[in-house]
């Protein structure tokens, strides 16, 4: 645990209703995170890590659909109990998100520089040359010419390039945060490790935090600092990244690395996860 | 000849229209010049980006695009000069996995309207009874309940929508199925399920892969023979373990440099 966290949530507790079901999705969860760290927040579909994203910021559907309880602790305040005012200047200003789908995250009828200058109007009143401001947005994530790429539509960019667009858009307010859900799961092997790689710099050079949201082991290694792994809306194991990696605990997570495919093993058959002996 | 299939010097091209005339300005070489052969009971995986012509391969094989050049050989039979009445005897035989469980499930069609579509136009000969039969046996054999099949595709995970898709291929008894990123969409988890499931019916139909994936640590567990294509074209080609343990393309060096390394864990 980070001495004096950036965030640090407590007893977080989400509840999904409908007229014949409850579905306790989050069962009281707490962890925090550092200024500087990178957090992994590891699960399968189903085990409740989007939703915990989604409710740093309280992006989730109203009562009675959804409730929430417990704490949330960023920078002095507790985002559970302030207004819905003073939480639009937390969302996107100081809690950036980005989506696995970049694509779908995008607006196809206006241009990425339109829609990046967009978040910088809304949450940085003070600049006054918007324009300049988005094509150092477009080359600080290594798009090529982005004085003309800002230009672009969603439709003329590819998978990777939309995605250091959203990237580029969400760093454009200065968060302290980022949220990444699944960044890199809708695009190849190749590109996944070029976003990798300039979510890590970018950090660096920016001084922020990441979550990062994944059901894959697989890109935590040498990326994250520590991780926490959900199962079904609990915790059941947390630690530093390499602690974990090299000596899982709980036989969830055992199960999960171990169904990865690994180069060069040629096993007979893939592990899969025994639900019943958990 | 051997080999179950054989494509010879295989190109795709796309034409790049401009103007009001549509005039082709010029083409997109989406598959340019390429050769391979499947073995009867093998698995080849085909491995590259998006954009690299794959999943053009796949398509050009059942013909849902037409080949600019080049011929496929199925057994002895040249399927690409084929109309489309001599060719449906090869759509039983050829079956097609999707990507996206999604997208391939039509959403208002029950489970056994889905699986029982392809029996009703390759058996016709098959009673109401039989193929209510056939479609419970089919969703036994890829982990399902017979139960299921009154339910539609959205009452389902991904996992199980895919397992409606093996099914559905499945139906038809082929004897070469094209997995086209049948478990890129998946969690790791589920994507081991369906890897495995994948392998057990193989076993059992005595089936043929050809695996399209861009994940060469899934290519390399689930196949005998890798394909490495860039660009339209095969740069590399070898067994699954030569290709890992001895790369010889600069490309497919690149590929296997951005996989994640895990450590090796026993149990779970």
């Amino acid at each position: 645990m980070p001495e004096n966290p950036l965030l640090e949530v407590k007893d977080l507790r989400i509840t999904f209703r409908s007229r014949d079901s409850v579905n306790p999705a989050v069962k009281g969860i707490e962890f925090s995170l550092g200024r500087g760290e990178t957090l992994a927040i590891v699960g399968e579909s189903g085990s409740g890590k989007s939703v915990t994203a989604l409710a740093l910021s309280r992006l989730l559907p109203p009562p009675p659909a959804c409730t929430l309880s417990g704490e949330i602790h960023f920078r002095g305040r507790d985002l559970m109990t302030v207004t819905e005012k003073e939480l639009r200047r937390v969302r996107g200003k100081q809690i950036a998100y980005i989506f696995q789908e970049p694509s779908a995250s995008l607006n196809p009828f206006f241009s990425v520089g339109h829609q990046i200058a967009e978040a910088i109007r809304l949450h940085r009143p003070e600049v006054s040359d918007v324009r300049a401001e988005v094509i150092e947005a477009l080359d600080l994530v290594g798009i090529q010419r982005p004085e003309i790429r800002f230009r672009d539509y969603p439709h003329q960019m590819s998978g990777g390039m939309q995605q250091r667009a959203m990237i580029a858009m969400a760093l454009s307010c200065h968060p302290r945060i980022l949220v990444a859900d699944e960044p890199t799961t809708a695009l190849d092997v190749t590109i996944q490790a070029q976003i990798l790689d300039l979510m890590q710099r970018l950090k660096e050079q920016l001084e922020m935090s990441i979550i990062l949201i994944t059901h894959n082991f697989g890109i935590v290694d040498g990326f994250a600092d520590r991780l926490i792994v959900m199962y079904r809306g609990d915790i059941v194991e947390s630690g530093s990244t390499e602690e974990v990696l090299s000596d899982p605990q709980h036989p969830y997570t055992k199960a999960l690395i171990a169904c990865i495919p690994k180069l060069g093993a040629k096993q007979e058959r893939l592990l899969t996860i025994d639900y019943s002996a958990l | 000849m051997n080999a179950l299939l054989e494509v010879r010097n295989l190109k795709v091209y796309f034409p790049i229209e401009e103007g009001i005339f549509r005039r082709a300005t010029d083409y997109v070489r989406a598959v340019d010049g390429v050769s391979f052969e499947i073995e009867a009971g093998t698995t080849v995986g085909l491995v590259g980006e998006s954009g690299s012509g794959k999943s053009t391969i796949g398509k050009a094989i059942v013909r849902l695009v037409d080949p600019t050049e080049g011929e496929v050989y199925y057994r002895n039979d040249n399927i690409s000069s084929l109309d489309d009445r001599a060719f449906f005897p090869f759509r039983k035989k050829i079956q097609m996995i999707f990507q996206d469980p999604f997208n391939s499930l039509n959403p208002r069609m029950t489970v056994a309207g889905i699986i029982g579509e392809p029996l009703e136009i390759h058996f016709p000969e098959l009673s109401k009874r039989e193929r209510g039969e056939k479609i419970a046996q089919l969703l036994t054999e890829v982990g399902l309940s017979p139960d299921h099949m009154n339910r539609y595709p959205h009452q389902f995970s991904g996992g199980q929508r895919q397992r409606i898709g093996i099914a559905r291929a499945l139906s038809v008894e082929p004897e070469f199925i094209i997995c086209d990123e049948a478990v890129s969409a998946l969690d790791v988890s589920v994507q081991a399920q369906i890897i495995n499931l994948l392998q057990d019916v193989q076993r059992e139909y005595r089936l043929t892969y050809l695996f399209i994936a861009h994940d060469l640590a899934v290519i390399e567990h689930i196949s005998d023979f890798v394909l490495v294509m860039n660009r339209g074209k095969l740069v590399e080609t070898a067994t699954a373990e030569e290709i890992y343990a001895n790369p010889q393309d600069p490309y497919t060096r690149k590929l296997l440099d951005a996989i994640p390394r895990m450590p090796t864990i026993s149990g779970g």
